[in-house]
């Protein structure tokens, strides 16, 4: 049925692998400058909604077999994990720390817990997003 | 805490395990696992029994919310631990008896166990609880768990129906106790019931003391199945028989019993607690056991016996509550045997009736029913049930020699000396007690025989049976059998209980007739000489017997009473024209229209934000502080207005998709312009995100109808979207101009990198300072696309089945 999606696949192949890059450089880059785990888990989704409008859903769901819905859990597990992690240290939930290393390639950088956190609100934010595009997409077939 | 919560809490976390111990060791029956704990419970709240007869009392004391009084305080007297022991001890033999009711092959097991020990939990959890709301809290879950109870052969129409009206009654009960509960704190200033009874006659002269009483009263009654509340009772008998013999017999039906015996410290001397106690009490008796008479079905005579008993132990609190009235003076001794009768009968109660369930549910199990006009002439098949039967049913009757006797004994005379009290009116009305007793206790008689004779002599009528009855299997027997073993040990030597556990019940129950060091004198004989009270048990025995053996010539008279004014027919109607009532209003306002809801949001929204701005006067401008708008910032305002106008008026739906696409680029730009890189980026993504969304939906959406509209709705929705706008803009101007206190926004510029060492403040914020709010929002979000999923799959669903019919 789609026979003019060629151009569409060609450059959305390139294209979604700049946006994915994009999505965890924004991600890892929250730190300090804008970013973070909601947009980085956003722009994530768009790159592949974008594979997911290029190519069908048959093929996508064999390049990416993943469960978004589990994506979605696993982030809230680790959210809250990190949360609980405090308390190991008899910290109140939540609490966050950070510190300077020396690490082999990299040199001196700061590695902080919150970006843990984050990660959890970038799987969580990415899952979700996908969930409900896919979802809505997937019922038009029944149209 | 200590180790008596870890008694409360123990089946609650047995609750957790049984499933799994369901599933992994399929072969053993569950019960089996189960039985475990309320035995080694039982074992160990009775060795307290020795402190607690010698008059001590044990507070353990957990903090809950202490900002607001709450604390898990575990409180141990006479009373506590007589309940305490009931509930573990017929627990066990309920237990027991079940697994061999149950059957592990058929049966959800699981579920069955998990709610009994849920319920057991919280019914030690009442018992044992000294904070009112703390005891509150597990009263609902004893609600909850009969419900659940009740409701167990869940494809039964009539379990549920049983079920819920169970649950809508004692809950209404439950809520206003909880109000009667705030009152009370209100007065006292404290939760804890060994505090409010301390301050007993500062509440007593307070205003709101009679309102909180009448509270309480109605959750005790709803709850004791007293007269009219009584209805749910016979209902909930759709339960498996063991949870009828343990919930709906032993245990939570005398919760009620139990809140009004421990509040009788606070409330008791009052007229109006005399007469609404006793009152009820025996109005309850009487219409209890005169219903019981007319049930075809063995439960059904059980359940409307136990709402009778229940009454009778309800007034007899009642009439002992007099006894506060004249103090240490020896008066009060005639009155105290009212107490000691209600305590001595409920656990009498306990052991015959329990018998009693368990018979009943080896007939049903045996023979496949419980009717007794089909039943007949089991004595032959089942000789040990029979003879279980026998001593039940007798004591239950209150003949001699087993314990019901001797507590019905007590009751003649609690009610003889109620005539004399020359208190509260009773000279005129008081005369009415023992009457009314002794009408109660012929009619009991009655339905004791009923229950006796009808499906154990007479015809046997096998072709009328599912099943060839007979001798019930040993395991099943066993629990039983220790009952009625009690009800002969108790009946003989009734001493046992006297000082061992009747007096310090008592003493809880009536603490201010005592001094220290005092005791209650405990005496049970069977023998007091030629008294009244045995001439009114002869004359019961007679006329009962005269009433039985005459049955069909009687039995008319229930027919007179028509079904359109009986309080099952006033639930019902109650109940369907409140449904009724909620549909219309329902329906009113649910039009499916997301249009029609976005009004209602909406309009609340303009009347609630306006009212408040306009009410309390928080408009304020001031632009002062505010910079120049330069002239692109204009252009780009122009455009959105454009866009926005363009979305409501125009005929294509892509036009507006689009249209609505450049407000919100427009408002990213915004955010360029204002230095708000974050916000600017997440509205970009947002913005593709949404568009591709709507490519998605763009197939589902019906055409926009291009049918001219009425101008009345155009003029609703243009007033609506006005007055947003108008509120929205009041409130952001407002908030600009009004400055109550320096802004924490230096804080966060500073403190981000100090204290979390990142120097994205927004990211900061997010993730570290507001990182609980963050959570909670990505826990929303995740429940949110559940919900789309499961709305469309199961949607979807439905529409397969439906094509493949």
């Amino acid at each position: 049925m789609r026979i003019n999606d060629v151009i569409l696949q060609t450059t959305a192949k390139v294209i979604s692998f700049i946006i994915l890059t994009f999505g965890i450089y924004i991600f890892f880059a929250g730190h300090h400058i804008p970013g973070g785990g909601f947009i980085g888990g956003l722009i994530t989704t768009s790159a592949l909604v974008l594979l997911y409008v290029a190519f069908d859903m048959e093929t996508m769901n064999k390049v990416i077999p993943i469960d978004f819905k589990k994506m979605t859990a696993l982030g809230l597990l680790i959210a809250v994990s990190t949360g609980l992690g405090a308390l190991l240290f008899d910290q109140p939930f939540l609490t966050h720390t950070f510190g300077y290393f020396d690490l082999p390639i990299l040199g001196e950088a700061e590695l902080a817990t919150a970006v843990l956190f984050d990660i959890g609100v970038f799987l969580t934010v990415t899952g979700v997003a996908v969930t409900i595009i896919l979802t809505i997409g997937e019922d038009e077939k029944w149209k | 805490m200590s180790l008596l919560h870890v008694v409360i809490l123990a089946p609650f976390l047995a609750a957790i395990i049984v499933p799994f111990l369901y599933k992994l060791a399929r072969p053993v029956h569950t019960g089996w696992f189960v039985l475990i704990l309320p035995i080694l419970l039982f074992v160990y709240l009775i060795q307290y029994l020795p402190e607690v007869s010698g008059g001590q009392t044990i507070i353990k004391e957990q903090p809950w919310i202490p900002s607001l009084g709450i604390n898990f305080t575990v409180y141990v007297d006479g009373l506590g631990l007589l309940f305490a022991l009931l509930i573990t001890g017929i627990g066990a033999l309920v237990v027991l008896y079940s697994i061999y009711y149950l059957s592990k092959k058929t049966e959800a097991l699981h579920n069955f166990y998990v709610y009994l020990l849920l319920f057991m939990g919280a019914m030690l959890g009442v018992v044992l609880s000294d904070n009112l709301i703390v005891l509150y809290t597990f009263w609902e879950l004893t609600s909850l768990s009969s419900f659940f109870l009740i409701a167990y052969w869940y494809h039964r129409e009539k379990s549920l129906y049983g079920a819920l009206k169970s649950m809508l009654i004692t809950v209404f009960g439950g809520f206003a106790m909880l109000a009667g509960v705030v009152l009370l704190f209100a007065m006292g200033g404290t939760f804890s019931i060994r505090e409010l009874i301390g301050q007993a006659d500062m509440l007593a002269s307070h205003t709101l003391f009679i309102p909180a009483m009448l509270l309480i009263l109605l959750g005790a009654f709803t709850k004791s199945a007293q007269f009219p509340f009584h209805i749910w009772l016979p209902d909930a008998m759709e339960a498996p028989t063991p949870v009828s013999a343990y919930l709906h017999s032993a245990t939570m039906v005398k919760a009620g019993i139990y809140l009004v015996a421990r509040l009788s410290p606070v409330f008791a001397g009052q007229a109006e607690w005399f007469w609404l106690v006793s009152g009820f009490g025996i109005l309850t008796l009487f219409w209890g056991s005169f219903n019981a008479v007319k049930q075809t079905d063995l439960k059904a005579i059980l359940a409307f016996s136990t709402v009778s008993q229940l009454g009778m132990i309800m007034s007899l609190l009642g009439l002992g509550s007099a006894s506060v009235h004249f103090g240490y003076a020896t008066e009060a001794q005639a009155y105290t045997v009212a107490t000691l009768a209600a305590i001595f009968h409920l656990i009498n109660h306990a052991t015959f009736k329990g018998s009693l369930f368990m018979v009943v549910g080896i007939v049903d199990h045996e023979t496949g029913t419980r009717d007794i006009r089909r039943l007949g002439g089991l004595m032959t098949v089942m000789p040990i049930t029979f003879t279980i039967a026998i001593i039940g049913s007798l004591s239950m009757a209150g003949l001699p020699p087993f314990n019901g006797f001797l507590s019905k004994e007590m009751f003649f005379t609690a009610v003889l000396n109620a005539r004399e009290l020359g208190l509260f009116n009773m000279q005129t009305w008081g005369a009415l007690f023992p009457f009314v007793a002794w009408i109660g206790s012929v009619f009991t008689f009655v339905y004791s025989m009923i229950l006796l004779f009808k499906p154990f002599t007479g015809q046997y009528k096998p072709e009328q049976l599912d099943k060839t009855p007979h001798e019930a299997p040993l395991g099943m027997l066993i629990s039983p059998v220790i009952l009625v073993s009690l009800v002969i040990i108790f009946g003989f030597f009734p001493n046992l209980l006297s000082y061992t556990i009747l007096e310090p019940a008592m003493a809880s129950i009536l603490p201010g007739l005592l001094e220290p060091g005092q005791q209650f004198l405990v005496h049970i004989a069977f023998w007091h000489g030629w008294t009244t009270e045995l001439f009114m048990t002869i004359g019961v025995i007679v006329l009962g017997s005269l009433l039985y053996l005459s049955l069909k010539k009687w039995q008319g008279i229930y027919d007179l009473f028509p079904h359109r004014l009986s309080f099952n027919h006033l639930y019902d109607q109650g109940l369907i024209s409140m449904e009724r009532l909620s549909a219309r209003v329902t329906n009113a306002h649910m039009t499916g229209s997301i249009r029609d809801y976005l009004i209602y949001i909406l309009a609340f929204f303009i009347i609630v934000l306006g009212s408040a701005i306009f009410l309390l006067e928080g408009y304020a401008f001031q632009f002062e502080d505010s910079g120049a708008i330069a002239a692109h910032e204009v252009i780009l305002a122009v455009v959105m207005v454009i866009a926005a106008i363009a979305v409501a008026v125009t005929e294509s739906r892509l036009t507006a998709i689009i249209a609505a696409g450049v407000v919100g680029y427009a408002v990213a730009l915004f955010f360029v312009i204002f230095r708000a890189p974050d916000l600017a980026l997440t509205q970009l993504v947002i913005e593709t995100v949404s568009v591709a969304l709507f490519l998605l939906c763009f197939y589902h959406l019906p055409k926009l109808k291009l049918k001219p509209k009425k101008t009345g709705f155009k003029v609703t929705n243009f007033i609506i979207s006005l007055g947003v706008g108008t509120i929205i803009t009041l409130i952001a101007l407002s908030a600009h101009s009004t400055r109550l206190f320096a802004p924490i926004s230096e804080y966060f510029v500073e403190a981000s990198y100090d204290e979390a060492g990142g120097k994205n403040m927004v990211n900061v914020i997010l993730v570290d300072f507001r990182g609980y709010d963050t959570m909670f929002e990505i826990l929303v979000l995740g429940i949110a696309s559940l919900g789309v999923y499961a709305l469309i799959k199961l949607r979807l669903n439905r529409r397969e089945n439906y094509e493949n019919q």
